[in-house]
């Protein structure tokens, strides 16, 4: 294999490993922009995944498996939006609780409902999302370099990975260009002066976190209907958290969350690729080291070593009418 | 208006209120038993009698509350300074990197009673430079010690899988882990203890750290309410605002209760390792850091608050273990479950009852009032 097709190969696998990352930063980017953190992107995901796996295989449909994994994503966004907006909870200690609650239950109830060691019925080709092949990708095949670009890089993936792109603009149009986006990010950094403007706060976080409990339930299905043909326990595997990981390294800017998680998806394909090969000068990399890469690249921008990461300015807080 | 909340009775503050919320938590729980189509009742039976009803259970019981105490003090500590560490995963599993280093250097040499004042000094040295990395940089850089720490438990696992497979496994094995421990590097177990009450622990590895948990946990009491620095701790969590207004460090602080809190994490790895495998593995934390969290918000962050929660998710652990020879549906995910519930109810959701208690202890106290005017009035 020549470089350019290890490197389409790679560019290949990044696609496909990071759009999940992109689903799950951009629903934090909802609820975080709203002023909700969310640590419990992790577990909506997983319940999500379990959800859709498990109701498609039990309905033969991937839509009404997508339907469900995003009900009882968009579920389990309403319990940290009970807790953390009307009931003015912590709302990390809330989001922890929730990931964990998704962690028991997917197991218990795969396993009480499939009796398959916690895995869900392997999926048909009927009840799982199939790629799409673009148009003229196969008589465009031979054209040089642009071909096979097109052929196995642009074409050839599902139609959620295709949403999930989509997905940056669109965010960016409804948080820079609507009304609701403008809404949603003053709530994040004054409510008070929202409020003060005769607009519910407590509506508009609800509305972020339900955004957000949508797009983590989309997150979920890809991973369980449509890279993999079923649900495995704990298959998310900390994907939530190098989501939010990616969240903070984007400033929390819809296009800077797309570059980001493309790079942790590129260094996660990149760790696959390079097991066991030497770098020159450095020589072998660990694999250890790659994996962690993404976390460590975090906690040095949050420390402020490049650039620096604010977060929305309320953050965290829950709103109280008046003091 | 919001109506701040009226004071009400300590024995309602402190006992009534988490009670509710856990009884709820618990009650939640029973319903996904009862989805899954088995009695929660029995599953609750089963549970305490796989916890209390024998020797070997017991002692398996305290064993895994000994974690839960180191833990639960470690969460506690920090959250009496407004920090919250959810760090307490990869700073205990860097703490097994200490002991196993100082058993692995020492075991050969000394008796264990001299290996082992080196291995808790060691876990807790190595558990407190993990968890100040994420102080240092909240007290400095201002990054949020949250997802400093949760990034920091990623690089943990991390790095001991690669400490493990590269460094110190030994030569021609083909397991991540280290060498067993010689007698020099392993705790004697605590069978006496049980004993004095008539239970014989079997096959449990209840050990001596049980012992060094339980003085551990009567130290944060003196550090956290009797100690200067005790109460600059907890005025720094109430208000940091006050805190700087009143001369206290506020960076000093913010590290120096990492550092503790990284500690007390760091040592629960003695109880694992020098205690119970006599050999360091992979993933021997098994989530215990995280299980920390529900114990100190059960606990209310008190010592005396936190051993009997450690002590109940202990039960939860042994317990749950036992029902899934008779209950197969019900297996140890169970308990991730029950912790998510416990934090949820105990902690995100722990005025959910306030008002409703609020207003039935007015409508009592209301009542109370009006018949000893009407007893007056006669």
């Amino acid at each position: 294999m020549d470089y350019f097709q290890i490197g389409l190969v790679t560019l290949e696998a990044t696609i496909r490993l990071s759009v999940p990352l992109i689903f799950a930063a951009l629903a934090g980017l909802y609820s975080e922009r709203s002023g909700v953190f969310d640590i419990g992107l992790e577990g909506k995901m997983l319940a999500a995944a379990f959800a859709g796996g498990a109701s498609a295989a039990v309905y033969d449909s991937a839509l009404i498996g997508l339907l469900i994994a995003v009900i009882v994503s968009v579920c389990l966004a309403l319990v940290h939006a009970f807790a953390s907006i009307t009931q003015r909870g912590n709302q990390i200690v809330s989001g922890v609780a929730i990931n964990f609650i998704a962690l028991g239950a997917t197991v218990i109830l795969g396993q009480a409902w499939f009796r398959q060691g916690g895995r869900t019925p392997q999926l048909g080709a009927d009840s799982r999302f199939q790629t799409v092949t673009l148009p003229f990708s196969e008589t465009l095949a031979d054209v040089p370099v642009l071909g096979p670009i097109y052929n196995s890089l642009i074409s050839g993936h599902f139609l959620l990975t295709y949403f999930a792109f989509a997905m940056v603009p669109i965010t960016w149009w409804v948080l820079y260009r609507t009304r609701f986006g403008l809404r949603l990010r003053a709530v994040g950094e004054n409510p008070g002066a929202v409020d003060t403007a005769g607009i519910s706060v407590t509506q508009m976080r609800y509305l972020g976190v339900i955004c957000c409990g949508i797009l983590c339930g989309f997150a979920g299905a890809y991973l369980s209907m449509a890279v993999a043909a079923g649900f495995v326990k704990g298959m998310t595997a900390g994907k939530g958290f190098i989501a939010l990981a990616a969240l903070i390294f984007a400033k929390w800017k819809p296009v800077n969350v797309m570059l980001a998680c493309l790079l942790f998806g590129f260094l996660d394909a990149g760790a696959i690729l390079m097991q066991g090969k030497s770098l020159p000068l450095v020589g072998e990399v660990p694999v250890q080291f790659m994996q962690a890469l993404p976390y460590i690249l975090t906690v040095v921008l949050l420390a402020g070593f490049i650039g620096k990461a604010i977060p929305p300015k309320a953050g965290g807080q829950p709103y109280v009418k008046e003091r | 208006m919001s109506v701040p909340y009226a004071k009400l009775p300590v024995w309602v503050e402190y006992g009534l209120i988490p009670l509710i919320n856990l009884v709820v938590a618990f009650l939640v729980a029973g319903l996904v038993v009862l989805l899954v189509g088995e009695s929660p009742l029995k599953a609750a039976t089963l549970m305490v009698q796989g916890a209390f009803g024998y020797g070997e259970g017991l002692g398996f019981t305290l064993y895994y509350a000994t974690n839960f105490i180191f833990t639960g003090l470690a969460v506690a500590v920090a959250f009496h300074c407004g920090l919250f560490n959810i760090g307490g995963e990869g700073q205990a599993y860097i703490g097994g990197l200490g002991v196993a280093l100082a058993c692995l250097l020492l075991d050969g040499i000394f008796p264990w009673f001299l290996t082992f004042p080196v291995a808790v000094l060691a876990s807790a040295v190595f558990g407190a430079a993990w968890a100040f990395i994420p102080g240092y940089l909240q007290a400095k850089r201002g990054s949020h010690v949250v997802i400093t720490t949760i990034m920091f438990n990623f690089i943990a696992s991390s790095l001991m899988v690669y400490m493990l497979v590269e460094v110190l496994k030994p030569l021609g094995s083909m397991a991540p882990q280290t060498r067993t421990f010689l007698d020099g590097g392993q705790l004697p177990r605590l069978d006496w203890l049980l004993s004095i009450f008539g239970f014989d622990i079997g096959g449990a590895p209840f050990n001596l750290s049980f012992l060094v948990a339980l003085v551990a946990a009567f130290l944060v009491w003196l550090l956290i309410w009797r100690t200067r620095l005790g109460y600059e701790i907890r005025t720094m969590g109430a208000s940091p605002t006050a805190a700087r207004y009143a001369g206290i460090k506020e960076v000093r602080i913010i590290i120096i209760t990492m550092l503790i809190s990284g500690g007390l994490a760091g040592m629960m790895a003695l109880n694992p390792i020098m205690g119970d495998q006599h050999r360091l593995q992979l993933d021997f934390v098994t989530g215990a850091g995280f299980v920390g969290i529900a114990v100190a918000l059960m606990g209310r962050s008190h010592p005396v608050g936190i051993i009997p929660a450690a002590i109940l998710f202990g039960m939860l652990y042994q317990g749950g273990a036992e029902i899934s020879f008779e209950m197969p549906q019900i297996s140890r995910d169970m308990i991730t479950i029950i912790q998510g519930l416990v934090i949820l109810f105990a902690g995100a959701l722990e005025h959910m009852f306030r008002p409703a208690i609020t207003a039935f202890f007015a409508a009592l106290r209301g009542s109370g009032e009006a018949s000893e005017a009407a007893a007056a009035g006669e």
